[in-house]
């Protein structure tokens, strides 16, 4: 059967992307954001999970206002890093695992999840960004991808407690699932950072490192953390956090922490890393 | 009933959320456009005429021309959509959060690097110091 082997957590900080495909992970300035996911690369290599299910939300990018899913996932067999405005990243095409997206599709939809099934998107940062932090620059990417798109563009996002109890209802799905699979989850976006406005540039160091422990210890306590609470401590852009209350929702309450990373600034935005385990 | 917006009282924030997004449909779905190589030629050919092609207000023509994104935002704008904007005219995130907080953007990543703006002052209207608002929360 499948499993749920581990849950990471990363920003997805386009400027990181850029950083990395144009040589300057090296400078002052980007070193120590890299610093803080080299553990995490070597850590990956040595797990070599089959699938990552990552939680991520589209830029406007796969996504205009025409059609809003609140949660989108990816059952295609292989997605395209998306055209920015930028041209594409040069990173690998991003293989998909259709028979597990389906099946994960089919068994959270039964489980009152009313998932959006995608069969052809384009990837964004929000999704490439946090493979690249993980697994580097490879010709190819070492493991298979189920996207999961969150809307939290346009407000409101799903609450927190949705997100905790989607990640319920995955972790359940992939437990049901007949492969014998190494299955993570990644919830990705955050931590603190607008980025409009006179308020632009807003950080909030204390209530990231305060909410993460929280996220370990009691994630039942901070899936009902209500939206403005993220608007107002953690900026506008903050909100996206609720993505990784997935990722948090499909391991067990009880978890181990295997890395921890906290970085400020990456261009706009402070960076956070986790990596979770289930205590055996 | 009408919603409520609890966030409403923000400083120098505006919130994307249904009334944004109804002002700011042809506004976004215009920066859209610019996803592609073709139409960014064609906007920076004429960029007047390329936006007289969308069923956008005046106002939001203006400060599209104008390249004033807090009137863009308070005018229905969405960062991310705005973004296509603004990587047509080659500019970045932070050269453009820059230019909506008033400061320079060697300043704006100066304040990036020691730590990024406070939350202490900013977390509601009328709070001192008193940050700058913008213009849409006054609707």
């Amino acid at each position: 059967m499948a499993r749920i082997t581990a849950g990471i957590a990363t920003s997805h900080v386009p400027a990181i992307g850029a950083a990395l495909d144009n040589g300057r992970a090296g400078e002052p300035y980007w070193k120590p954001v890299f610093a803080g996911y080299e553990f995490s690369r070597q850590w990956l290599a040595e797990r070599k999970p089959d699938v990552v299910v990552l939680v991520y939300n589209d830029h406007a990018s796969a996504f205009s206002l025409d059609i809003v899913p609140t949660f989108a996932i990816g059952c295609a067999a292989s997605f395209q890093p998306a055209d920015e405005g930028w041209g594409p990243r040069p990173v690998p095409i991003v293989e998909g695992h259709p028979e597990l997206a389906l099946h994960i599709a089919q068994s959270v939809i039964q489980q009152d999840f009313d998932l959006t099934i995608i069969n052809r998107m384009d990837v964004d940062h929000g999704l490439t960004v946090p493979m690249s932090l993980l697994f580097g620059q490879p010709q190819r990417w070492p493991v298979r991808v189920i996207p999961l798109a969150v809307n939290v563009v346009l407000y409101p996002p799903p609450s927190g407690r949705r997100c905790f109890e989607l990640g319920k209802a995955i972790r359940r799905a992939v437990e049901s699932f007949d492969e014998d699979l190494d299955v993570e989850v990644w919830g990705t976006g955050g931590m603190s950072h607008q980025l409009h406005g006179p308020r632009a540039g807003l950080i909030n160091r204390e209530w990231d490192n305060h909410w993460l422990d929280r996220l370990i210890e009691d994630p039942e306590a901070v899936s009902r953390i209500p939206h403005v609470e993220y608007l107002r401590e953690a900026g506008s852009e903050g909100v996206e956090l609720v993505m990784w209350l997935i990722m948090r929702g499909a391991l067990d309450p009880r978890v181990r922490t295997v890395h921890r990373f906290y970085h400020v600034p990456a261009s706009n935005t402070a960076v956070g890393h986790v990596i979770l385990e289930n205590e055996e | 009933m009408a919603l409520e917006k609890p966030y409403a009282d923000i400083p120098g924030t505006v919130v994307f959320d249904a009334d944004q997004a109804r002002k700011g449909y042809h506004l976004n779905q215009f920066c859209m456009s610019l996803m592609k190589a073709d139409n960014r030629a064609r906007f920076k050919a004429d960029e007047r005429a390329y936006l007289d092609e969308w069923p956008m207000s005046e106002d939001q023509k203006r400060a599209v021309l104008a390249r004033d994104y807090n009137r863009m935002i308070s005018l229905g704008g969405n960062i991310y959509f705005l973004a296509k904007l603004f990587s047509t005219d080659g500019k970045s995130f932070q050269y453009t959060a820059a230019s909506m907080t008033g400061l320079t953007q060697e300043a704006y990543a100066l304040m990036m690097l020691r730590g990024g703006r406070s939350p202490e002052g900013n977390r509601r209207v009328g709070e001192t110091p008193a940050p700058e608002r913008s213009e849409a929360e006054g609707e």
